[in-house]
């Protein structure tokens, strides 16, 4: 019997939130692995790239032990990507990943999953995209996944990156959603370093993707033979494909406001916030939020206390959330790992004229520059540039 | 799937539009038809949009009569004059981006083969020249690499034909074309050689002034991929539009380039298909 058959099934429930835990000192990418494991994937396809190498070499022995039905190296990201389109299609669980260069590489079919409404889990170990070359971490790819109308995830850390993958398959799946889920993690900060992950047993398993439930056909031709079984004919130039194609458009970003529901309940909601009273209020995702933490520490111990919104969900955004946790503040920092400043833009464009407080442009730092604590206390205390 | 899949529930026979009821009532599914039977039932492709006398419109009619299971089979397209005529095929089929078929097809037969491995179900990449020899190159060589289990059918209209006219790499040397105003400046690609030296267990060059042919070549090119290997057709479909020639005229075009050279029928088996197709057809009698 292979392994994956010994394993028990679970409701999500249960296995996100009442099933025992016990905790390991592990590293990001053997977080997603174990994700992976307890996933009840079918396939898994991916092409190699530094940092995302890590894991899904991981995932190939998975496949290997019997925990995954099928797997294998693709010719490129554009290859493995559109395989995923091909067996998501099918009614299969999927898993892809990359990194930086490879996901600009393959960014046509990643943005096109979602009109295509392909459930699926695609992992970003977050590096370096621009010239000159380095696999250094940076996070400036996410700024175009924004734009694609997948759900975006970003994670803080390896528990993060356990909690979300494993979360991002039932979000994916479920009917009102049917979209498929990336969940980012900054590379090298996260993947490579370790960390404490809080797991359930591997004997359990999620339920297998149940296909029919979702909110289209699947392409297995089990279905009567409809004409147009799943994509619109949009390309004829008339009012009837201008408007199939918009009322497309539209419903995909209704299905990313639907799956707020299950972001909520799975991940206990889009945002977390430290210290809900503070005049002073940092604003981060990724890694990012990590050195936060500890500069509202710092901070404190100097005397001063500092707020903390960590974002966990990019898409959807969690305006209102972000709105209401702001209301009251006086000035607003955003640190980030990329040059662009994609999530102090944002966090501009959901804030403007709701509310008062300045929106600092920075800390920044790319390329794979670390972001110590004491360069966001700068600009805690000394009031850096607006 | 099964005709008891797709009957019309009682009471909607009168709601169900007529080229549904015909398919219903009249269509090939799990009845063997093909060529011979022409005329007598209810077609896949429902008045397409191609131009007058468009050479792929009618090697794409022929290919969809020569499907040996449609109710098993599903198609991957890829952007192109054939994209057009998809949505008015009656058969499963995806069109993901341009260039990618392969890879998308390669996903869909293995998701297609673990959750169905009991059952043969056929997957057909259907896509002209420049999606399979130019854009598409890399995941259509490497379907063929691993070996995968497909079907692949290149429409040859020797030109970018929905996009205007633009210059292939399955073009004829010399050719003006548009991006190519002072004539092409190398060979058409000797696409059936690249298949057979990348692992196609089998590979035929045929056009839809031989209809059998053409029948037999995609009929034997499903069946032993759905048995050994990847397998390869490729189709000659002339484009009136851009080449400029009389709709009336595509099959005397065809048979213009077969009798100058610049086009010639050809069927290859591997020594394991040939085996295979010889147990079918003692099988069949």
């Amino acid at each position: 019997m292979i392994k994956t058959e010994k394993q028990r099934v679970v409701t999500p429930e249960y296995l996100f939130f009442e099933a025992p835990r016990t905790r390991s000192y592990i590293t990001g990418s053997e977080a997603a692995n174990e994700a992976v494991r307890r996933g009840n994937v079918d396939i898994a396809i991916a092409y190699p790239i530094t940092p995302q190498s890590e894991t899904m070499q991981q995932v190939g022995e998975l496949y290997a032990e019997g925990y995954l039905r099928d797997y294998y190296r693709a010719e490129d990201e554009v290859g493995a990507f559109a395989a995923m389109s091909g067996a998501s299609r099918t009614g299969v669980r999927c898993l892809t990943a990359s990194s930086g260069p490879g996901l600009m590489r393959g960014l046509e079919t990643v943005a096109s999953w979602p009109g295509h409404r392909l459930p699926l889990v695609f992992l970003i170990m977050c590096r370096v995209i621009n010239a000159p070359l380095s696999i250094q971490p940076d996070n400036l790819e996410l700024g175009y996944m924004l734009l694609t109308g997948n759900v975006v995830l970003h994670a803080e850390n390896q528990q993060d990156f356990f909690d979300y993958t494993l979360a991002g398959f039932v979000i994916s799946e479920k009917c009102e959603v049917t979209l498929p889920v990336a969940v980012a993690v900054d590379g090298f900060f996260v993947t490579h370093a370790r960390g404490w992950v809080e797991m359930p047993s591997a004997d359990l398993k999620l339920p297998a993707r149940e296909c029919y439930s979702e909110a289209v056909p699947m392409i297995d031709n089990e279905n009567p033979p409809i004409r147009i079984a799943r994509d619109a004919p949009i390309q004829k130039s008339n009012f009837i494909s201008y408007q199939m194609h918009a009322a497309w458009q539209q419903e995909i970003q209704a299905a990313l406001e639907r799956s707020r529901q299950w972001i909520t309940r799975y991940l206990g909601g889009l945002i977390e916030v430290v210290n809900p009273g503070a005049e002073t209020m940092l604003i981060a995702s990724g890694s990012a939020v990590s050195q936060s933490r500890e500069a509202v520490r710092q901070a404190e111990e100097a005397g001063k206390e500092v707020g903390l919104i960590k974002i966990k969900s990019l898409r959807p955004f969690p305006g209102e959330e972000l709105r209401q946790a702001c209301a009251h503040a006086k000035r607003i920092i955003v640190p980030e790992f990329n040059c662009i400043g994609w999530l102090n833009r944002e966090v501009r464009s959901t804030l403007y004229g709701w509310v008062d407080a300045e929106i600092a442009d920075g800390p920044r730092v790319c390329g794979g520059i670390t972001m110590p604590t004491e360069m966001i206390l700068e600009w805690v205390f000394e009031g850096k540039p607006l | 799937m099964t005709r008891r899949m797709f009957k019309i529930s009682a009471g909607f026979e009168e709601v169900m539009p007529p080229e549904y009821r015909e398919l219903v009532e009249k269509g090939p599914f799990e009845k063997q038809l093909g060529v011979a039977e022409l005329g007598t039932f209810k077609e896949l492709l429902e008045e397409h949009p191609l131009c007058a006398g468009c050479g792929l419109a009618l090697s794409l009619r022929l290919t969809l009569i020569s499907l040996p299971s449609p109710e098993d089979t599903v198609i991957v397209g890829a952007t192109g004059c054939s994209s057009l005529a998809f949505p008015q095929v009656a058969v499963h089929n995806i069109h993901s981006l341009f260039g990618n078929q392969n890879a998308v097809a390669t996903g869909l037969k293995r998701a297609l083969s673990l959750r169905f491995p009991d059952r043969a179900k056929d997957v057909v990449v259907i896509a002209g020249d420049g999606a399979t020899c130019d854009i598409g190159l890399e995941s259509v060589m490497h379907s063929w690499f691993r070996g995968e289990k497909l079907t692949t059918i290149m429409l040859d209209n020797e030109a970018y034909a929905n996009t205007g006219g633009q210059e292939s790499g399955m073009s004829q040397l010399g050719t003006v074309l548009n991006m190519a105003p002072m004539g092409k400046k190398f060979k058409k690609v000797a696409f059936p050689e690249v298949a057979k030296a990348a692992g196609c267990v089998y590979v035929a060059v045929a056009a839809p002034h031989q209809p059998r042919r053409l029948e037999r070549s995609v009929r034997r090119a499903i069946l032993i991929a759905r048995e050994i290997g990847p397998t390869y057709v490729q189709l000659y479909t002339p484009c009136p539009t851009n080449y400029k020639f009389k709709p009336a005229d595509t099959l005397s075009v065809i048979r213009e380039q077969e009798k100058a050279g610049l086009f010639r029928p050809d069927e290859y088996l591997s020594p394991e298909a040939a085996a295979y197709i010889q147990q079918l057809e003692e099988a069949k009698g």
